[in-house]
């Protein structure tokens, strides 16, 4: 199958191509240098071509979404998606099923997404919605900053085992990367309590949040993982936290080489200044002016969006404070031996003093940070926003004008503490590009995604917009509708959407990392794994593992360990 | 001889995975290790009154010609009840959901006559829960309220909870157990303390613990049938304790107040919460019941009762869920899996089921299967065809298939797999 | 005559019965019963063993009497679920999808001369084709 898009405005950052008119060659599944002329052409004049969406921090399948589904059927009942000759049928608004959620993405043209965290014992289920996801290339993180097995070799210094062990649980479950969720807060969450500092000591494993970051992002390093350390830093959701998660980037940052070696997510959640709700401000000044100058960290937003949500994290502790403020009703469980998660259905409010500045919080951290290829665009789906409103947000970054006409509405003694209105730095498509795929796609080592090179995985999204003519500050409106409903988004060489409706469905392939470490070390920590089985687990070790054919498609990730 | 070990029973919603089965040379289920007695009965049963051939109308086909019937009957439905599937895999729960979603009918699980009234309570307030690890490792203080382990799930106590060696309580001598039932049974025998109660009101026990717990007067001398002194003590245990879990059964959902009384529970573990550590876990029954639930979450946003004749999918129990469709004679058709209705829904709705055109699918004869107009025999999950089932706690384990199905048989996802083109074909998609 | 509140559900023997075959005498012998707290079976004169007639606003079913095990329980009766039990269940869910299985008032006698139907007798009687 061969597909010519002809004369589109380019936006290709990773090959700095910057709006350029050019044509992009698609042949079975691949960008390539030339289609022969029996190819399917796409008149993409007076619109912008970009890659296809890659969406590095989402929470859309596996236990806990799905406890958020089953308790939310009035977030159902206000969304029915009714079947079509080509599309199941669905629900849902903060918590869709399956193959809606595919369905909407693709229709934003985005083409890659990561689920955000699942524990290991509950991948199975994780990898099972996933290969329910239709239109998407998948993968997912594993939740592993409370787990026992490393916590306990990280207590006794072995971290040669501990990381032989993350090497085996990654292939096990089948997982793409390290993610860690307020670490050291979710093991005390076990006996009802939490940490309130990364300094604060674990018992009974004598451990402290920032030895286990320190330990596992030394982990990431042996292994040689494609990403880096994904992490919810401690602390999140309380005034003063932004403190917590400068400690917390800079807890690793004599460890780093070259590159980044610490992703912090949703720093809005952990960007409070301020000793309490009633003086909360926002820390994007102080922690943007520390991303700007320390080259190791990556971060995405968890921009907030007014309105209705389902807030839904591994942060047990978290999920109960929030529970306690609101009153809303409260599902949380915990995983033996590895992790726990809580779920809140939650309203941010405009006239909110408090959900005003968390809004103003994303925004301002955009805007201060001045390398748009450490910056990633999220809202942390469901917890921010709906992924629905990225479109939102991408036009609060291009246009201020769409950011005053939104400040105008929020709460007034808000507005008058934020540093949000003085800032008048607008993105450019390019910049979007950056934050949207290109930097998205690099930061996850995805090699044939973010960008449009020869070789590139085809998968493109092409927007009705004319970047030349458009007035990005004052035209926000159509940039938005026209980034929610892409002219086209073609996946692996195939066109799945047409003006914003879905034309073909396709499946996707999961990603996994198969680490390899020296087989002596392996060999070495197997029987003991057994034993931490047979003590701390109700499934037998030999039942733990996912094969390779229980992933609908699975996109093997070979990488070499130093160890 | 061969033994296959690390075996996933296809019993109740324990799904221990620890068995050892051994298999003679005929491919004979000769003996299980680890096993309670309803696992080695069902492990030795498995060619006991089975099913060799398709009928219709009591008269044998072939399978083509049973899965033609059984189509013909679905597709000229105008609003089919597609029912069971809890003791069958989430592979083939699914094919059963696009089904019902291709047909326009209803399809639900056994949740509707079981569990039900817990989803109902979760979508009021929420649910505090947890792995049957974590009530291994943690839990001090195990609690077992209108549920009897020892009779419905005889390894409950020793594969998780009271007797289980965890990483912080090693052994019964290190842990409370306190049972809260209308009878003294034998797992309440077993406990430090029995609380009776009067049938019936679990909601006023629970609302009572509520009060106590934070140190509210209650105005009576007893509730339920317990003195408000014994409210009290208990309540401090609950209170002190370093870990508690809750789990609970058909006593509090089939008794008077159904969901209220789920509510009221969830609400007493979430109070709890603002003291010490507190989970609750439902006792699901069968092995899947938890698995066909959550497939049908994920794709439909719905664990049970769900209505696809308006194209999309609607929930509303009492209204979509099936003792209530069919006491109301709305359906024109069932489709049965995994799950023998006739033999556990009231007869005034089983007669109803007799007489519209009823197609069952099932290894085993079953009370459904003597009456079925049309019957397609299956393999037996976990023993004879491989598949996904999830745990009490939503915890996914791999069924293994250990032995061939008799000649001919398929397994339930092939089956739904060929009914589902053949019902396309006549509708002509 | 015992009044009584029945609830019906689990036990270890039916759930075997399940799996041995829903047609065999194990089954039968393990579910067509009903337990009734010891002093209650005196005071109405019904003796373990006896077969008994079980009247519900539902409906009757004809069952073998057993002493429970489980006493103290006065005034409660349990059942094991099943085809005998669903005899005398209610259909109504008060909207909630669960029928009638616990908490059902009902009265028992001794019916001597009742045979207690075996599963396939009782399907014919109850579901036989008009």
């Amino acid at each position: 199958m061969e597909i010519l898009i002809k004369n589109g405005f380019v936006f290709d950052p990773t090959n700095n191509i910057d709006g350029d008119v050019m044509d992009i060659h698609i042949r079975d599944g691949k960008i390539v240098q030339e289609v022969s002329e029996s190819a399917k052409v796409i008149d993409a004049k007076g619109k912008i071509v970009m890659p296809g969406g890659v969406d590095i921090h989402t929470h859309i399948a596996g236990a806990k979404i799905n406890a958020a589904r089953l308790f939310r059927p009035e977030d159902h009942y206000r969304r029915v998606v009714p079947k079509t000759k080509l599309t199941h049928s669905g629900v849902g608004y903060s918590t869709p099923t399956s193959y809606i959620t595919g369905y909407r993405y693709a229709r934003l043209g985005y083409t890659t997404v990561i689920e955000a965290a699942s524990p290991p014992l509950e991948t199975r289920h994780t990898h099972e919605e996933l290969n329910d996801l239709p239109m998407l290339d998948k993968a997912t993180y594993i939740v592993l900053g409370n787990n026992w097995t490393i916590l306990d070799y990280l207590s006794e210094g072995d971290l040669e085992k501990a990381a032989a062990y993350v090497s085996w649980v990654l292939k096990a479950v089948k997982g793409y990367g390290i993610k860690i969720v307020n670490p050291g807060g979710v093991e005390l969450w076990g006996w009802g309590r939490n940490v309130d500092s990364i300094d604060d000591t674990v018992e009974p494993f004598n451990l402290t949040p920032r030895e286990i970051l320190r330990g596992l992002a030394k982990i990431n390093t042996m292994l040689d993982l494609p990403h880096t350390i994904h992490v919810h830093s401690n602390n999140l959701g309380k005034p003063g936290n932004a403190y917590t998660t400068y400690q917390t980037m800079d807890a690793v940052s004599d460890l780093a080489g070259s590159n980044p070696n610490i992703h912090i997510t949703h720093i809005q959640f952990t960007g409070y200044a301020g000793d309490d709700w009633l003086s909360l401000r926002s820390g994007a000044e102080k922690l943007s002016k520390y991303i700007n100058m320390h080259k190791h960290v990556t971060f995405d937003l968890g921009q907030v969006i007014f309105g209705d949500t389902t807030t839904m994290t591994a942060d047990g502790p978290f999920q109960y404070i929030l529970y306690n403020l609101t009153h809303n009703k409260w599902t949380g469980g915990e995983v033996e031996a590895e992790a726990s998660s809580g779920i809140v259905p939650y309203s941010y409010k405009k006239k909110n003093y408090v959900n005003s500045i968390q809004w103003a919080i994303g925004l301002e951290m955009a805007l201060m940070v001045k390398d748009p290829w450490r910056t990633f665009m999220t809202t942390d789906h469901p917890n921010g926003g709906n992924f629905l409103e990225y479109p939102r947000v991408i036009t609060w970054l291009m246009s201020t004008l769409a950011r005053e006409r939104s400040l105008k509405k929020i709460n007034k003694r808000a507005r008058k503490r934020l540093a949000l209105p003085t800032l008048d730095r607008e993105y450019s498509f390019y910049e979007i590009a950056i934050i949207t795929r290109a930097a998205t796609a690099k930061a996850l080592s995805m090699k044939n995604k973010g960008h449009l090179g020869i070789g590139a995985d085809a998968d493109v999204a092409i927007y009705d917009i004319n970047p030349e003519t458009i007035n990005q500050t004052n035209d926000y409106l159509k940039i938005r509708k026209a980034l929610r409903h892409a002219a086209y988004t073609i996946k692996g060489g195939e066109i799945v959407v047409k003006d914003g409706e879905i034309v073909q469905v396709v499946d996707g392939e999961t990603y996994w990392v198969d680490s390899k470490i020296r087989d002596e070390l392996m060999q070495s920590v197997i029987p003991e794994l057994k034993e931490k089985f047979k003590q701390y687990y109700t499934v037998s070790f030999n039942n733990f593992p996912i094969a390779e054919k229980e992933l609908l498609h699975s996109r093997r990730i070979q990488r070499k360990g130093k160890i | 001889m061969r033994t296959i070990t690390d075996v996933v029973c296809p019993v109740c919603g324990c799904l221990c995975d620890d068995l050892e089965v051994h298999i003679d040379d005929n491919d004979q289920i000769v003996k299980v290790k680890n096993a309670c007695n309803s696992s080695i009965a069902k492990f030795t049963s498995v060619m006991k009154e089975r099913i060799l051939k398709p009928r219709v109308h009591g008269k044998e086909v072939s399978l083509d010609e049973a899965i033609d019937e059984a189509a013909k009957i679905l597709a000229n439905s105008k609003f089919p009840l597609l029912y069971g599937w809890s003791t069958t895999t989430v592979e083939a729960t699914k094919k059963g959901i696009l089904l019902a979603e291709l047909l326009g009918g209803v399809i639900d699980n056994t949740s509707s006559v079981c569990h039900g009234p817990t989803v109902l309570g979760i979508q009021e307030a929420g649910v505090i829960t947890g792995t049957l690890g974590d009530v291994k490792n943690r839990a001090d203080l195990i609690i077992y309220w209108g549920s009897n382990p020892l009779e419905s799930h005889q390894m409950h106590l020793t594969r998780y909870s009271y007797m289980s060696k965890g990483r912080f309580y090693k052994s019964k001598k290190e842990r409370t157990m306190v049972v809260v039932d209308v009878r003294k049974t034998r797992t309440a025998r077993l406990a430090n303390k029995f609380i009776q109660i009067r049938p019936g009101e679990d909601f006023e026990l629970a609302a009572a613990l509520r009060m106590a717990i934070k140190g509210q007067v209650i105005e009576q001398e007893e509730v339920a049938g317990v003195p408000v002194s014994e409210i009290e003590k208990f309540a401090d245990m609950l209170i002190s304790a370093r870990h508690g879990v809750i789990f609970f059964g058909m006593g509090v959902t089939m008794s008077e107040g159904k969901f209220a009384n789920i509510e009221q529970l969830v609400r007493l573990v979430q109070d709890l919460n603002g003291f010490t550590k507190f989970i609750m876990i439902p006792m699901r029954g069968h092995y899947n019941v938890k698995g066909s639930g959550s497939v049908l979450d994920w794709i439909t946003g719905y664990p049970f009762g769900v209505d696809f004749s308006r194209e999309y999918p609607f929930y509303n129990p009492g209204d979509t869920t099936s003792v209530d469709i069919l006491r109301r004679k709305e359906c024109d058709s069932a489709l049965v899996v995994a799950s023998d209705p006739v033999a556990h829904f009231p007869i005034s709705v089983i007669k109803y089921l007799k007489k519209i055109p009823l197609i069952a699918i099932d290894p085993h004869e079953s009370a459904t299967t003597k009456i079925a107009d049309v019957v397609i025999p299956t393999a037996i999950a976990g023993i004879e065809a491989e598949g996904t089932a999830y745990r009490m706690d939503a915890v996914p384990l791999k069924l293994k298939k250990l032995i061939e199905p008799p000649e001919g048989i398929l397994t339930d996802e092939e089956v739904l797999e060929r009914i589902y083109e053949r019902v396309k074909e006549i509708k002509g998609d | 005559m015992l009044k009584a509140t029945l609830i019906t559900g689990r036990t270890m023997h039916q759930g075997m019965g399940l799996e041995y075959g829903k047609f065999s005498e194990f089954y039968k012998e393990k579910v067509a019963i009903i337990f009734i707290d010891p002093e209650d079976l005196e005071k109405s004169n019904i003796q373990h063993g006896d077969t008994v007639r079980v009247k519900t606003p539902y409906g009757e079913t004809v069952v073998v009497a057993q002493k429970s095990k489980e006493a103290p329980h006065k005034g409660l009766v349990f059942m094991p679920y099943g085809p005998w039990a669903n005899l005398i269940s209610g259909a109504e869910t008060n909207g909630t999808g669960m029928p009638h299985f616990k908490g059902i008032p009902c009265e028992i006698e001794r019916a001597p001369n009742s045979k207690v139907l075996d599963l396939e007798a009782l399907l014919m009687q109850y579901l036989g084709d008009e």
